[in-house]
């Protein structure tokens, strides 16, 4: 039986968070149960979230941008099963895995009904006993992906005041939350989706209109991860728990789109559309019909929106005439469209009431680099 | 030298000039009915009817439907109303990716994107759905109305569409389409069919748009269009100022449109009222034509040339009076007087000299018939700049074997 604890020999702080919990409980996909702690993936008290034994937390190198937001990542699987690495590098999950995303922010302060939150590029703070401290930390939701054997299905909860328990809210919410960075109050709505428009980005292949995790693939989590408490990548710590198979120790290299030293610019702003745009921008994407493939595997051509002329853009071309006009992100519709908020002009869809500074600069600094006319 | 581009310049001006300010958001207390549906959706079963009831309902984010089997329906186009003032969310008012979908007699108003957009599925029915954005036109009202996308099987009959900042009605990458009796007014394009195959548009009342009925090819796309019939439409009056946003392919259709193909191939127009339309009653065109840039790489599976066209027995009067744009005015003042008219027929005379016989003309097969009651055409020798301008029609005069019907099949036959 493959069992966390053996980490203990790998240096990790994990002796502080064995508790007497119950034991995480695969439901039914037509009956998700109302309330997230019946799932006993996860329990939190007001002061502390904390996880069932055999709840993994990981972490993407270049993650999709949600507001903002900080996200906890979790995967558990059932018994002994194992997650199937595969030459690709996309990881094939048994049946009954459950994966959980927490959204959540630095918490500032509450007034007047708005919940002001500090605004900073950031992964996951998890304290040493790996438990996320909720006097720091405030949760908005947690998105939990079930595989059954018919596929995966979506749950989105949101989170009480009390930060003690989260509701199933299958029509999704919506908080007004105040992002504020230095001296800069940047009011806005956070829309959790509801579970019809979690497809929207997790059905990567629009014609099969099948679930799947996006995030969670060879290039994405090959990168070290404090809670594991050594400096290896994810993948080896997955596969030395006997979790992960079929890995021969070869993944494709992570990119961390907001580093710069780590990658060119080039692989940067590649990684950054891949996990922002690539889950409809790929050839058998939602986004198929505009024939624009942002997929980090795309040749950089004409499809990849080099020199592309929009197909139905609608007033998301901003009056420019490229997709990427290279040398010229002023003129570039890329640029345009994750500058803006407005739905019909925003992209990406979904998830976006914000304007992601620090994306638009990496993706701007590309194509103001890059050679050649149109 | 006339150059006779179909970029319409007077639609630089109008873009970004506009200003608004963003209706009021509803209240979450009238937001009832939006959980109400959205749940409804969500949890939705082949099979299922959602009734909407009549009223104006307020929703403030898009909606989507991802299951097969579904039919909503309204008490009314009129009565049943979706109202999206103020969405915050959602770059369509409902999203559809699902087959066997039926919704009709409801309406969906002021969304900020699209209003119906229905995303890769066959048999789909559309029916007395009306989509407007109540403002009348905008550049920033949502690009389209009615958007079936990468569709097979599909009737989208009796319904309403107005002020669509692209396409009233655009059908786009479809297979086995009938577009009938719908009435499409105020939208840049009233009705639009691109990179589809075997659509059929007949009984549509398509006015006051900038362009009325379009039949587009664009590049890059999985399929390209061809073998659609357009008849028995009323295409009247299209003069509305292009309000698209530039970039947009709409945006080069000159005001005073009535019908125009661009780069489609087996296209039959006949039986069709077409007056008034000031810059040219019928508009056919190559992408070349059209001003956009980026022609240079189309991509070795894209055909720009419209091909396999054929005219015969509209109803022409009145149209050409007063095209639109700088080039196009000056070139009517010059062939035809102040006070004369462009020929009922304006083609860029691009063609594929790949496809000519021994003589330099193209081969017939490929070629633009006109066999409509002496309508003119005028040839703009585009290709070279417009050196010799032609009007006639004896180098049109052809005949093409007709398209067969578009046969619905079951279970929308």
């Amino acid at each position: 039986m493959r069992s966390i604890f053996g980490l203990i020999a790998l240096g990790a702080l994990l002796v502080a968070c064995e508790t007497a919990s119950r034991p995480v409980v695969l439901h039914a996909a037509d009956n998700p149960p109302a309330l997230l702690s019946d799932w006993g993936l996860m329990s939190a008290d007001g002061s502390s979230l904390e996880f069932n034994d055999g709840v993994v937390p990981y972490e993407l190198n270049s993650p999709l941008f949600s507001d903002y937001a900080l996200k906890l990542r979790t995967v558990w699987m059932p018994g002994d099963t194992i997650v199937d690495y595969k030459d690709d590098g996309d990881l094939d999950f048994p049946v009954g895995t459950i994966i959980s995303k927490t959204f959540h922010y630095e918490k500032l302060k509450e007034s007047d009904g708005l919940l002001y939150v500090h605004q900073e590029e950031g992964e996951a703070t998890l304290k040493n006993d790996g438990s996320l401290d909720l006097h720091t930390y405030v949760m908005i939701e947690t998105r939990l992906l079930v595989k059954y054997a018919d596929g995966w299905r979506a749950f989105p909860y949101v989170w009480n005041s009390s930060q003690d328990e989260a509701t199933l809210e299958i029509a999704g919410d919506q908080r007004d939350i105040v992002l504020v960075q230095g001296d800069t109050n940047e009011r806005i709505t956070y829309v959790v989706p509801d579970a019809n428009q979690c497809a929207g980005c997790h059905v990567t292949d629009h014609t099969a209109k099948k679930l799947r995790p996006i995030g969670p693939k060879g290039w994405q989590l090959n990168r070290d991860f404090s809670w594991w408490g050594n400096s290896e990548s994810q993948l080896v710590n997955w596969a030395a728990i006997g979790m992960l198979g079929g890995y021969d120790g070869t993944a494709p290299q992570g990119v961390r789109w907001l580093s710069p030293g780590d990658a060119t610019l080039e692989d940067r702003a590649r990684a950054y559309l891949d996990a922002n745009c690539a889950h409809c921008h790929n050839p058998k994407g939602a986004a198929d019909t505009s024939a624009l493939h942002l997929n980090i595997d795309a040749p950089l051509d004409r499809l990849y929106g080099i020199c592309k002329t929009p197909v139905a853009v609608g007033r998301g071309s901003g009056d420019r005439p490229y997709d990427i006009y290279p040398g010229r992100p002023q003129d570039s519709i890329l640029v345009f469209r994750l500058q803006h908020t407005d739905p019909a002009i925003a992209m990406p869809e979904l998830g976006r009431s914000a304007i992601h500074a620090e994306g638009v600069k990496v993706i701007s600094d590309w194509i103001a680099a890059m050679n050649g006319a149109c | 030298v006339v150059k006779l581009k179909f970029l319409s310049l007077s639609v630089l001006v109008l873009v970004g000039a506009c200003s608004k300010d963003s209706p009021e958001p509803p209240d979450a207390a009238s937001l009832d009915y939006q959980k109400q549906l959205q749940t409804q959706l969500i949890t939705a079963k082949p099979g299922d009817v959602i009734v909407v009831p009549a009223g104006v309902h307020p929703i403030n984010r898009g909606l989507s439907l991802n299951v097969s089997g579904v039919t909503i329906r309204g008490e009314g186009m009129d009565k049943s109303i979706l109202s999206f003032k103020g969405q915050l969310q959602g770059a369509e008012g409902l999203l559809v990716s699902a087959s066997d979908f039926t919704i009709e007699d409801l309406a969906i108003e002021d969304t900020a994107g699209d209003a119906l957009k229905i995303n890769e599925g066959s048999n789909i029915v559309i029916r007395r759905v009306r989509t407007e954005w109540t403002n009348g036109p905008d550049e920033k009202n949502g690009a389209y109305g009615i958007y079936p996308v990468q569709t097979e099987n599909v009737l989208l009959e009796e319904s309403v569409a107005i002020g669509a900042s692209d396409a009233g009605i655009y059908v786009g990458q479809s297979r086995n389409v009938v577009v009938r009796n719908n009435r499409a007014e105020r939208n840049v394009a009233g009705i639009e069919i691109e990179n589809t195959f075997f659509a059929d548009v007949y009984g549509n009342v398509t006015n006051e748009n900038t362009g009325g009925i379009l039949v587009f090819n664009m590049p890059d796309l999985p399929q390209p269009g061809h073998s659609t019939r357009v008849y028995q439409n009323t295409v009247v009056g299209n003069n509305t100022d292009n309000f698209g946003a530039e970039g947009t392919p709409v945006a080069s259709v000159p005001a005073g449109s009535g019908i125009v193909i661009n780069s489609n191939d087996r296209v039959e127009i006949f039986d069709n009222e077409i007056a008034d339309n000031d810059t040219a009653n019928i508009i056919i065109s190559s992408y070349y034509a059209t001003g956009w840039e980026g022609i240079r790489d189309m991509g070795d599976a894209y055909d720009p040339y419209p091909e396999t066209i054929y005219i015969y027995g509209n109803r022409l009067s009145g149209g050409g009076s007063s095209p639109d744009g700088l080039d196009l005015k000056a070139l009517k003042v010059a062939m035809f007087g102040l006070t004369g008219s462009l020929p009922d027929v304006l083609w860029d005379g691009y063609f594929n000299v790949d496809k000519v016989d021994v003589d330099g003309n193209l081969l017939t097969e490929y070629a633009i018939c006109v066999d409509n009651d002496g309508a003119q055409v005028l040839n703009a020798d585009l290709p070279n700049g417009s050196a010799d301008i032609v009007v006639g029609a004896a180098q049109h005069s052809c005949q093409h074997e007709k398209l067969p019907p578009v046969v619905l099949a079951a279970p929308l036959g």
